[in-house]
């Protein structure tokens, strides 16, 4: 059979069309009623765009003021305690969400200031995740197992984490750990480093070789609640919408004498420390 | 043919080695697995209705629970709305294993007849089972 130009061109173009249409109706056909729709946010989440904390330093006294906090996180999201592990090892292995360190380790290129508060350089500063709005560990993540959601917080999927520490080689903030060890596991004492009355049995653990760090809460916002160290701080860490003027951590960092760590890096930390201004700012 | 009587004895014993198994084993099913949906929480129950009607569940599970997955952890969003149009809150830990609190009993049933080996366990914290 030989056909003519004009016909080939019509037999193309009916079979084109049946092709779409065809593969329209089997793929509708296909639906097996589980779809992205069919999902949504809690109506009880907190809603913002940017969240950050301010952490007024001024509130911040004693060693039981930051243990309260560090208890508070770590007990509710299973991060295993490596104390009891020796020095040399445990430094290097631990697991930390949230931490406190010195003025320097805080912020060793924040320029010399002879006249700048003493009583804060020798202060211990509260360390999270900055979350910052342009996160480095998220740009070098090969499996996009870190990401940035919608309301700021840089997220970490741990069923996709391959435990390349890219990303810890990444952050300038030293905010990410690694699981060298299993969190399950127990050291040569026989002792586990998540005790089992401890056990927070409505949040996963992490398992060995996945990289972990504060999640800003994810699970508490979903609820309507704020993050656990904020709840228990009495005040001294305010949580908030940074991009929002009217919150209340934007009318701090207005009012009040407030620094990040590293900002000339440019990942842009949602983390602000308040260490001056108080009761004598304007 | 030379030394047919060898290759003929070698040939059948061959073929009895090789289907040794499937013969040995004929007639005889292996036990079929049984998940049990005994636990406290599910014979409260008036009606015992998971989240999606059962033949979906059996087939689909997989599917539904990797969709939840990404829907928390990628997307944010922590309801599920199922065919009957109910919400559910996604969560491995707190309402799958809710109801299913026997994962020994359920869960590896099938899984361990079927040797698949979900690494749910992992992180996520099984029920604590009465060993019995």
């Amino acid at each position: 059979m030989s056909i003519n130009r004009r016909q080939f061109l019509k037999l193309v173009g009916v079979s084109t069309v049946a092709g779409i249409g065809g593969a329209a109706v089997f793929g509708g056909l296909r639906n097996s009623g589980l779809e992205a729709s069919q999902t949504s946010p809690d109506p009880r989440s907190l809603k913002g765009k940017r969240w950050g904390f301010v952490v007024d330093m001024s509130k911040l006294k004693s060693d039981e003021d930051y243990q309260k906090c560090i208890d508070a996180c770590h007990s509710i999201h299973n991060v295993p305690d490596m104390s009891s592990l020796p020095e040399e090892i445990r430094k290097r292995q631990e697991i930390k969400w949230i931490w406190k360190d010195n003025f320097e380790h805080t912020f060793p290129t924040a320029p010399e200031d002879e006249y700048q508060n003493k009583e804060m350089k020798e202060k211990n500063f509260f360390l999270f995740c900055n979350h910052c709005a342009k996160p480095a560990c998220v740009r070098v993540c090969p499996t996009q197992a870190t990401f940035k959601r919608k309301d700021g917080v840089v997220m970490q999927d741990m069923h996709r984490c391959i435990g390349c520490r890219f990303c810890m080689a990444a952050c300038p903030f030293g905010a990410r750990s690694f699981n060298w060890r299993d969190p399950r596991g127990k050291d040569d004492n026989g002792r586990p480093f998540i005790k089992p009355e401890k056990e927070n049995k409505e949040f996963p653990t992490r398992m060995i070789g996945v990289v972990e760090k504060c999640t800003l809460c994810y699970e508490r916002l979903a609820k309507g609640l704020q993050p656990a160290c904020v709840e228990v701080s009495n005040g001294a860490i305010v949580f908030g919408d940074l991009e929002d003027p009217n919150s209340e951590v934007r009318k701090i960092i207005a009012a009040k004498y407030t620094i990040r760590r590293k900002p000339e890096l440019g990942t842009q930390p949602s983390i602000y420390y308040v260490i001056g201004g108080g009761e004598h700012a304007g | 043919m030379y030394d047919s009587g060898k290759i003929i004895a070698g040939l059948l014993a061959f073929v009895v080695f090789a289907t040794f198994p499937f013969i040995s084993n004929m007639g005889k099913a292996g036990a079929k697995p049984k998940p049990s949906i005994d636990t406290p929480v599910i014979n409260q129950m008036q009606v015992k209705q998971c989240v999606e009607s059962r033949d979906f569940m059996r087939t689909e599970h997989m599917q539904l629970l990797n969709n939840w997955r990404d829907s928390v952890v990628r997307n944010g969003d922590r309801i599920y709305v199922n065919n009957a149009g109910q919400g559910v809150n996604i969560s491995l830990q707190n309402t799958c294993m809710n109801c299913h609190s026997n994962k020994k009993k359920f869960c590896d049933e099938c899984h361990n007849y079927m040797a698949v080996k979900p690494y749910c366990w992992s992180c996520h914290i099984a029920p604590k089972e009465n060993a019995l």
